[in-house]
């Protein structure tokens, strides 16, 4: 455990002062690195030494570092979060690298999620979208008793499985198109399971889908990358069941 | 100063329903004339902001994350209480209230209390209602489990992620007054200062944490919901950027500072493993339903968990606690973890480790059940550890995990700065000296839903529509001081990283000031956090500047507030010559080692004031008074 031998690691990684520069990859050493570290930890380490030494440390977003909030963001090796399946960056750890091993490591690339600095970007697209109708319009003290509509198991957990989406933006890093569909339909699918969802059913899911587009995400052409890439292994039946409520809400939409 | 609670008359179950007839109102019409800030959009902010922009309140809402949906409310695991008694097990209001009480070990309101108990019920409406997926039983109706502290099932769940699924209901309803245009979203941004002008909160000072633009915002009213300060500890099982800077800025401008050493230790964390650590992971309590805690009976036993034969185990929370067993509150467990490990018994590499073991619970329900209320709590943990808790008990240790102290507020959560609100974990209010287990979130979405909607109405109502200018002299004087601040640590030029400064001062606290204290440590405590605290103005390393996206600044920042919180936790601790709750004294103990309390000189809150740089704080004290609960030792045997 904690006294295996450490490991003697390259790292290239990207760096970009702020949205304006260019920005480039830079490579570092780093050494002595215990298996049982996270990555995250890891680069806690690197910055230490940078600022040792002096020159700024590396920016990246993190903070429960627990793979719930969807803060943490590294492009590792070419895949969003790392090597691991069903697994954040913060989760994932060093145990997974070998000894001499090279990493890269990039920020998502998208055009709706713009590089602010070095790892880190600007996802407030996710919130647009969101703010366009994930939500069920119900003002605080309006509700009936909780107990009043029951909801078959299966349905509850099939909602709640899409509902454990963390936000963190791997789907659109992962896909080659950068689109956001699979985010946007774990709450589409999320709330038109429910029936406390029903009634907003088909004005959500034309003005989610219609963010999605004015915030510049690209089209969906049905190759899985963000569903096998997920850290919370959101299913594809999402976007088959979003899809299918787009159609059925345009084929009756009062909004033509 | 003269603390008044503005605790309502009359009976208890009936003060609430009196306050929310007589407190003045704000006619529907008039509400858009005014605007609230509030600080943070965890469960307390997030659902504070919607429910005052959905009465017509104009909002402006802060966090320093990137989105609202990340406040560290996020990462809770097990579960929300409320009284709903739809187990039939005999649960109601009073017993929440009494739960409540006794678990805090008789230093919270009744007044507050029984507030919290009586609207929990509506909080579980309001969360399903906006889609909120609970775990629900086969006949599709709301499932429940069991807590520490209670012998009833009272608490709601989703999965092992209930704080996500409650944040983003918040988070949502929060979003449709973005849309609507009531709610003006700040993010990446973060509090500074708060500006007191003629002696009211109207305003505060942010600093926008990418291009470090420092800005002025006025409003009628500011509501702080924070979060709370167990990150002074460093290692704990908060967020990375959980900090007290808000808070401790509110405290810096006269707002009082209550009970700050009543910091909660949990008994069920993934155990400390190497230097390089950045944070604690917590193992929910909900797995003490089905866990089973134990030590070897012998010292030293190196043995394999599965080698150590059913008698020569010492399951000590069952032995010692035969009615609450394994349920029993986080500061009895924790301590007693530390108890079996101080006699050598711990287990793991370190020693400092107990087991939670679920095989008899894999044996009764199979391993299917067992997965299907605590699997991605499994996964979390084998992804740390690299070990399989199907196969192997967890290893746990206590571990920082939430902040009973904070903002002293009255009985309408205002602190003693008129117009200044605080929410949530930042404030003080509900839980004494210790929280019951599912009873934050409960709290903070009370506080936010159904406590300050009502209550700041009673404030604004009396004051004039026309909101101070973000020009007036007094932001000016703020912006500079907090520029000059930034630029102070900018240009100490030392040695020595936040992060060791960071390190030095947790350890510190965690020694003297964690599970047990004594008088002697905390005096010795204190001389080392002020020299500590002289060497960080003088031996910081620091890099760039203030006008960039700098993560260095960020935490150095941070860091110089929690060495004077630290501080005060200790001075608070030594002036508690008693023990209660999650704070233990070990000169005063029962023979069976358990807390013991002095009612006759210490059932108050402990409310302190600033008094300026290295100026020793003045204390306040607001006397608790019990008039339904008898005051008695607690027991959970
Ligand atoms: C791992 C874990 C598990 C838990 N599990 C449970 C559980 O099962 N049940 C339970 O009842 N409780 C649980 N708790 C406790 C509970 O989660 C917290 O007490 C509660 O969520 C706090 O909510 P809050 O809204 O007060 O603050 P937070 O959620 O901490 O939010 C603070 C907000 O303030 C913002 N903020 C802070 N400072 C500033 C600033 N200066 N400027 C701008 N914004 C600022 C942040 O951005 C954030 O939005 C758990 C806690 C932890 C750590
Ligand atoms: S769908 Fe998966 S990858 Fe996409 S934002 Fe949600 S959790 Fe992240
Ligand atoms: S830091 Fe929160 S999900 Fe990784």
């Amino acid at each position: 455990m904690s006294e295996a031998k450490g490991m003697n690691l390259t790292l290239k990684v990207w760096r970009q002062k702020n949205a304006s520069d260019k920005g480039k990859m830079v490579t570092y050493q780093v050494s002595d690195i215990s298996p049982d570290m996270s990555f995250l930890e890891m680069f806690d380490v690197l910055n230490e030494d940078l600022l040792q030494k002096g020159e700024d440390p590396i920016t990246f977003d993190h903070d429960c570092r627990e793979g719930i909030c969807g803060m943490c963001s590294m492009y590792i090796n070419g895949k969003p979060h790392g090597p691991l399946d069903g697994t954040t960056t913060c989760q994932l750890h060093m145990r997974n690298f070998k000894d001499g091993d090279t990493i890269y490591v990039e920020p998502w690339r998208a055009k709706a999620f713009p590089v602010l600095k070095d790892l880190s970007v600007d996802r407030t697209s996710f919130d647009r979208i969101i703010q366009a109708g994930g939500f069920i319009s119900i003002n605080t003290g309006n509700a009936p008793d909780a107990n009043e509509i029951p909801i078959p198991k299966d349905i509850a957990d099939e909602a709640f499985n899409a509902a454990t989406c963390i936000g963190c933006g791997a789907c659109v890093a992962a896909c080659k198109n950068a689109s956001a569909m699979l985010f946007t339909a774990a709450k589409v699918s999320q709330l038109s399971m429910l029936p406390q969802g029903k009634a907003e059913k088909k004005k959500r899911v034309e003005a989610m889908v219609a963010q999605m587009d004015e915030e510049g995400f690209g089209a969906c052409t049905n190759t899985g990358a963000c569903s096998a890439e997920c850290p919370k292994e959101i299913s594809l039946e999402h976007i088959a069941r979003m899809n299918r409520d787009y159609l059925n809400a345009k084929l009756t939409s009062d909004n033509v | 100063m003269k603390l008044d609670a503005k605790i309502p008359e009359g009976d208890l179950s009936e003060k609430w329903s009196k306050h929310k007839f007589n407190v003045k109102l704000v006619n529907p019409a008039n509400k858009r004339k005014y605007e609230v800030i509030v600080v943070g959009t965890g469960l307390a902010g997030a659902s504070a902001a919607a429910s005052l922009a959905e009465l017509g309140y104009n909002v402006k809402a802060f966090c320093f994350q990137d989105s609202p949906r990340r406040a560290h409310s996020i990462a809770a695991q097990g579960g929300i209480n409320a009284s709903k008694n739809y187990q039939n097990d005999g649960d109601s209001v009073y017993r929440l209230f009494y739960d409540t009480i006794k678990g805090g070990d008789y230093r919270s309101r009744e007044a507050n209390v029984h507030r919290l108990a009586e609207v929990s019920g509506n909080i579980i409406d309001q969360c399903v209602a906006q889609g909120v997926p609970f775990a629900r039983d086969y006949g599709g109706l709301l499932d429940n489990r069991s807590f520490g502290g209670a012998q009833v099932s009272r608490t709601f769940y989703a999965r092992g992620q209930t704080g996500q699924q409650l944040l983003l209901g918040a988070y949502s309803a929060l979003s449709r007054q973005v849309a609507a245009g009531k709610v003006k979203l700040y993010t990446r941004t973060e509090m500074m200062d708060v500006v007191i002008i003629d002696g009211k909160a109207q305003g505060i000072i942010t600093r926008d944490l990418v291009t470090g633009k420092i800005e002025s915002h006025s409003a009628h009213a500011v509501i702080l919901a924070s979060g709370g300060y167990g990150n002074v500890f460093f290692l704990s099982t908060n967020a990375m950027g959980s900090n007290a800077s808000a808070a401790w800025r509110a405290h810096k401008k006269g707002a009082l500072f209550a009970n700050p050493c009543f910091t909660q230790i949990h008994p069920t964390c993934i155990p400390v493993h190497g230097t390089y650590q950045s944070k604690l992971t917590l193992m929910s309590e909900s797995l003490r339903n089905d866990g089973r805690v134990w030590v070897p009976k012998k010292a030293g036993d190196k043995r394999k968990p599965n080698d150590i034969p059913e008698n020569e185990r010492d399951y000590y929370l069952e032995r010692k606690y035969p009615s609450f067993g394994n349920l029993v509150p986080r500061d009895v467990a924790s301590r007693n973890a530390k108890y079996v490990c101080d006699e050598g018994r711990g287990v793991g590499e370190t020693g400092l480790a107990v087991y939670l073991d679920f095989s008899d619970a894999i044996k009764r329900d199979g391993e299917d059940t067992i997965s299907a209320k605590y699997g991605n709590l499994f996964e979390m943990y084998e992804k740390i550890t690299g070990e399989n808790p199907y196969k192997v008990p967890m290893k746990i240790y206590p571990a920082v995990h939430y902040t009973m102290g904070g903002l002293w507020v009255d009985y309408n959560l205002m602190t003693s700065v008129p117009g200044l609100y605080a929410l949530g974990e930042a404030n003080f209010s509900d839980h004494g000296a210790n929280r019951l287990g599912a009873s934050a979130l409960m709290q903070g979405l009370a506080d936010g839903y159904f406590v300050v909607p009502y209550t700041i109405g009673d404030y604004l109502s009396q004051m004039p529509y026309e909101k101070v200018s973000n020009d007036h002299a007094e932001f000016q004087k703020a912006e500079t001081e907090v520029r000059e601040r930034l630029n102070k640590l900018l240009s100490v030029n030392g040695k020595k990283t936040v992060d060791q400064f960071h390190k030095e001062l947790g350890l510190i606290i965690w020694d003297y000031c964690g599970m047990s204290r004594t008088a002697e440590g905390l005096k010795e405590a204190k001389e080392k956090v002020q020299k500590l605290r002289e060497e960080y103005w003088t031996n910081l390393k620091t890099i760039g500047t203030q006008d960039e996206l700098n993560i260095t600044l960020e935490k150095a920042y941070r860091v110089a507030d929690f060495m004077e919180l630290g501080e005060l936790m200790i001075d608070d601790a030594l002036n508690r010559n008693e023990s209660c709750g999650g704070h233990f004294r070990e000169e005063y103990q029962t023979e069976e080692g358990e807390a013991k309390r002095d009612d006759e000189n210490y059932s108050y809150v402990a409310a302190w004031e600033y008094k300026g740089e290295n100026m020793q704080e003045e204390l306040h004290k607001e006397e608790l008074n019990f008039e339904n609960v008898q005051l008695t030792q607690r027991s959970y045997k």
